[in-house]
């Protein structure tokens, strides 16, 4: 078994209205219960805005802090699942439901181990 | 050369042929045994090296693909024991797998294996598999092709890289990622089943098309290793058409390609320009492959499940049926760009039917029906315009077209051909490009 990685990426700007959010929610947690009772979820959480990031950089011995997020472009990491599947068809069957539930871009990435 | 006299001994091309008949399907069987493609292909590698070695003497064995096959799960068992022993963990999961697949560090009779019916069919679900492998849709395209090429056509990464035109180290790189990806993100070696393998499979399809349509683009003035994936995509595409016969598209892709190959020689003027369908010599057509075709797409029509390559193959059977440009029953084309427009519609698409209704009902119905395409970055949407325009006495409008399609020609022998049409009477001689 191995474990992935599936990052959920957003449009920056503000949130969508509750209207539109609260169906997501619900298909999303019980895709969650899915997950679970396939003996596949790991762990799963959502973030906050990416504007709540802080940035940590290593820089002449020092550590400099900065206000995030890290990388600024049109989408940012809006929260993530951690599976356990068997290779990366399963897994990839997974990311097809979350995309689909979330209606947003899924990456897919293994974890080494 | 050896002692067993001229008759057994291997020449360099009897190994020539073994390898490419043998190679993909030798590296399919070891993948499988050893759960690793580079193992795989080290391990196919080392075997055809011994074969340089032993068969000039002793003969080509009864069975080479077994004795490839044996000869190569041999050495990779020992150099992987070799490597276990030093902690290698990638060398120690090998090992296992190897003994979980049952004919792992005890290699059972391969020959006899081999022999038997159900030997060769294992060897054939494991040639799928790695064709499934190689264009799973997790990697990018141009990744799926080299892969292809490389594992199962067995060409070196030197000559992939020729052919597709990019620096040898660039290729080296896309096979190293693309086999990085397969071990890391653990893409299956398998099959796909039911729902799945209808996409998954216009990916394999896509893939061994893209390898014919690159050679096909080449002419004479270019590099012959880029002709000669014609020649690969059409051994791909038999391969994939003996594997997958319940597939009616498998063999449409291979009557196409088979159809259009047949062209081959007719296709290019002695300057290298492109000859159109309608002027060539038809005489220098090969039959053979034509009659192959042919016969594939009567096949195909039998079956009734009628698909994007069925019918682009249906399309160029119906010009191999006439004997001359003239005889072309272009209200059977048409209809069948009807049905293809139907099932796999697109701008390209309905340029090629414009050509078919040009010749049916006449250059302005043909010149309605490609405006607003979309195609003006198409180099043969503005020399099929033009070629409308030309029939309308639409001289000007026409030129214009030709030097726009000569701006966006990819080939030189397009180039050419565009270059032969500028320069023609109507459009005030040789001064017109």
């Amino acid at each position: 078994m191995t474990q992935y990685l599936l990052s959920i990426y957003q449009p920056d700007g503000p949130a969508p209205d509750p209207e539109f959010l609260e169906p997501i929610m619900r298909d999303l947690a019980a895709l969650n219960v899915e997950l679970q009772a396939a003996g596949a979820w790991v762990f799963a959480g959502g973030l906050h805005p990416a504007e709540s990031a802080t940035v940590l950089r290593p820089s002449d011995g020092e550590i400099l802090v900065t206000d995030g997020p890290f990388t600024e472009g049109k989408e940012h990491l809006g929260g993530f699942t951690v599976i356990e599947a068997e290779d990366l068809d399963a897994a990839l069957g997974w990311a097809r439901k979350l995309a689909g539930v979330t209606t947003l871009p899924v990456e897919v990435r293994p974890f080494q181990h | 050369m050896g002692d067993h006299g001229a008759d057994d001994a291997a020449t360099e091309a009897d190994i020539a042929r073994v390898f490419r008949l043998e190679y993909g399907r030798a590296v399919a069987v070891l993948t499988r045994t050893f759960g690793n493609i580079d193992i795989a292909e080290d391990a196919v590698q080392d075997a055809f090296a011994a074969a340089v070695q032993h068969w000039p003497s002793a003969g080509v064995p009864p069975s080479p693909a077994g004795w490839i096959i044996t000869t190569a799960r041999r050495r990779a068992i020992d150099r992987l024991r070799r490597e276990a022993s030093r902690e290698d963990k990638y060398a120690q999961a090998a090992l296992l797998a190897a003994a979980r697949s049952g004919t792992g560090p005890a290699p059972a009779a391969d020959e006899q294996f081999l022999a038997e019916q159900s030997g060769v069919e294992d060897v054939d679900d494991d040639t799928l598999r790695l064709i499934f492998t190689c264009c799973h849709p997790a990697l990018a395209r141009s990744a799926q092709v080299a892969l292809t090429l490389r594992l199962l056509g067995g060409l070196t990464t030197a000559e992939i890289a020729r052919a597709f035109l990019v620096p040898e180290a660039t290729m080296a790189q896309r096979l190293v990622r693309a086999k990085a990806k397969i071990r890391d993100a653990r893409i299956p070696y398998r099959v796909p089943k039911g729902a799945e393998l209808p996409e998954r499979l216009q990916s394999v399809l896509a893939v061994v098309y893209l390898i014919f349509n690159e050679g096909y683009t080449a002419g004479p003035a270019d590099s012959p290793a880029r002709s000669e994936l014609c020649t690969e995509a059409i051994r791909l595409g038999r391969l994939l058409a003996s594997l997958m016969p319940d597939e009616p598209e498998a063999a449409g892709v291979l009557a196409l390609m088979l159809l259009i190959e047949s062209r081959r020689a007719a296709r290019f003027a002695a300057d290298g320009g492109l000859v159109l369908l309608a002027a060539q010599d038809r005489g220098r057509w090969d039959s053979a492959l034509a009659a192959e075709g042919q016969e594939l797409v009567r096949w195909c029509l039998r079956r009734n499940r009628p698909g994007p390559y069925q019918l682009q193959a249906a399309i160029n059977a119906v010009h191999s049926d006439a004997a001359t440009a003239g005889e072309t029953d272009w209200a059977q084309i048409l209809q069948l760009y009807d049905q293809l427009l139907a099932v796999a519609p697109g701008p390209v698409v309905a340029l090629n039917r414009a050509v078919a209704l040009a010749e049916l009902r006449g250059p302005v119905d043909a010149l309605a029906a490609v405006e607003g395409l979309g195609l003006e970055n198409y180099y043969l949407f503005h020399a099929v315009r033009a070629d409308f325009l030309v029939r309308l006495r639409r001289y000007p409008e026409a030129a214009e077209g030709y030097r726009r399609a000569l701006a966006l020609a990819g080939s030189a022998a397009e180039r050419r051909f565009l270059e032969g049409k500028l320069r023609s009477p109507a459009f005030g001689g040789a001064g017109a490009v």
